[in-house]
């Protein structure tokens, strides 16, 4: 038997070419996308519903917190409420809740914070420590009255990731009340910069970087994903095929 | 594996029913791991210690990226490695944990695996390594037992390069990080278990490569049929 360094390198290609092949199919790639399924229920199987996402210490925190994605909205509805020192962005709550609400910076603020020293784990691979200040979810939940048949919060975003389509996102219940998910104002005790995310962003620590969505202009209460953007849940998952779970 | 007389084919019973499925589901597994994960890495190829790390922190290792070549899929696709990678990880760790339990059971672990007091005798090692150097493979009954060099590669990829990766995939998952939280700390943080993660990987190619070598230094017929039927011809002794 001979085998050459071309056999092996034809061997090889003619292999990946194969499974490339294979992960085209339809039902292949169904099998392949459903390992979200198992990750979120084996994740979700072995963590309490409020187990925290490990925190750090000061000394930790990166000296530089990578801003990733979308380093500035750059419309000009964004420009306008930038110049403005966000006095005029509000965060509009709606959809299945009982009292719809809309908070001003200063409201929000004002209100009961929570500070964690948290690792964000991007979806390429690379992590950043960083320490955010912000409002539990719940508390505005809790406010808003969410109604029984709220099932996911979908947040909508100011960047325009082309085609007029603004970034979005969704969580479900599980994660939006729990304590560490919160709407950050504060990265390392500075208000957020632009390239992080200002004025508001989310941030739902036992998850992946895409589900951090930044720009926050409006939070909605609803029962499905369906009618959400192409139904997956998220702008990175409607385009391009991320897990809607992003725990690993 | 007992000594045995050959049946009228002339072969004996080298490897258990659970060793050969193990072994070829593996070989497919870590092929759609390796491949996929070289994908995944290509997204940020570089390494770091500690924590954290991004792109303003010093990377250890640093490449350009891995060919079409060698990622699945060979068109660059962050989700669809990831879908690829997260699919197949989980029937790969949890099919270690079963061949684990199963070969504790039926004692493939003890009785072929384990070392004898006699295989760690330094002038025993010495001699299995000038017998590797000089490619003289064992002959007759000494061949259906493991040698020591043999031995120590099996449980050094068994029970510490496999679930050396597995877990190190574990503590790169957020989600985890929730659930067992104490599993990254061991590690030095998430970035040093992902470059432990990749350096497991290449560890493995390692072991392949040698493998695939000794496989067809030995008789690469004799050899590949004993992982598929289970059957193997005993060398003949050396006059």
């Amino acid at each position: 038997m001979i085998l050459t360094r071309r056999t092996l390198l034809l061997g090889a290609t003619a292999t990946l070419a194969g499974c490339d092949r294979l992960g085209r199919n339809e039902s292949v790639r169904e099998a392949l996308f459903s390992a979200e399924n198992f990750h979120r229920w084996a994740q979700r199987s072995l963590m309490a519903r409020d187990a925290l996402a490990q925190e750090f210490r000061p000394d930790q925190i990166s000296p530089i917190f990578r801003a990733n994605g979308t380093a500035n909205p750059n419309t000009p509805a964004y420009k306008a409420l930038w110049r403005g020192g966000f006095a005029d962005w509000r965060l509009p709550v709606t959809g299945l809740v009982t009292r719809p609400l809309s908070l001003s910076l200063a409201q929000l603020q004002a209100m009961p914070h929570r500070t964690q020293i948290t690792r964000h784990d991007c979806v390429e691979g690379w992590s950043a420590i960083g320490k955010w200040r912000g409002v539990p979810l719940k508390t505005i939940l809790e406010a808003a009255g969410l109604r029984d048949s709220a099932r996911y919060l979908v947040f909508r975003c100011a960047d325009d990731m082309g085609g007029g389509r603004s970034y979005y996102e969704s969580i479900d219940l599980f994660d939006a009340f729990h304590p560490q998910t919160i709407l950050a104002y504060a990265l390392n005790d500075r208000p957020l910069t632009v390239a992080n995310g200002a004025p508001l962003r989310l941030r739902v620590e036992r998850q992946l970087g895409y589900k951090q969505a930044k720009y926050l202009m409006g939070i909605e209460a609803v029962a499905s994903l369906d009618g959400i953007g192409k139904g997956k849940g998220g702008y990175w998952e409607d385009y391009a095929g991320y897990d809607w779970y992003a725990g690993i | 594996m007992n000594s045995q007389t050959p049946n009228e084919t002339g072969t004996v019973r080298r490897h258990r029913l659970s060793t050969r499925l193990w072994h070829w589901l593996n070989a497919a597994l870590l092929y759609v791991l390796f491949t996929s994960g070289l994908g995944i890495f290509n997204a940020h190829p570089r390494l770091y210690w500690g924590h954290y790390g991004a792109n303003l922190d010093a990377a250890w290792l640093e490449i350009d990226r891995f060919p079409g070549w060698l990622t699945l899929p060979a068109l660059y696709s962050l989700a669809m490695s990831r879908h690829w990678h997260l699919a197949a990880a989980p029937i790969f760790a949890f099919a270690l944990l079963f061949y684990m339990l199963w070969s504790l059971a039926n004692r493939h672990i003890v009785r072929d695996l384990a070392f004898r007091s006699d295989d760690l005798a330094p002038r025993h090692i010495w001699q299995d390594i000038k017998d590797h150097a000089r490619l003289r493979f064992p002959t007759g009954d000494a061949a259906l037992r493991y040698n020591v060099l043999q031995k120590a590669s099996y449980i050094g990829v068994i029970f510490i390069l496999l679930p050396l990766i597995i877990l190190t995939g574990l503590t790169m998952a957020p989600g985890m990080n929730a659930a067992w939280p104490w599993l990254v700390d061991p590690f030095g943080g998430r970035q040093s278990a992902r470059s432990l993660h990749f350096i497991a990987a290449f560890a493995l190619v390692a072991f392949f490569l040698v493998h695939i070598l000794m496989v067809l230094l030995a008789g690469p017929v004799n050899e590949v049929r004993s992982m598929i039927t289970g059957r193997y011809r005993l060398p003949e002794e050396r006059p």
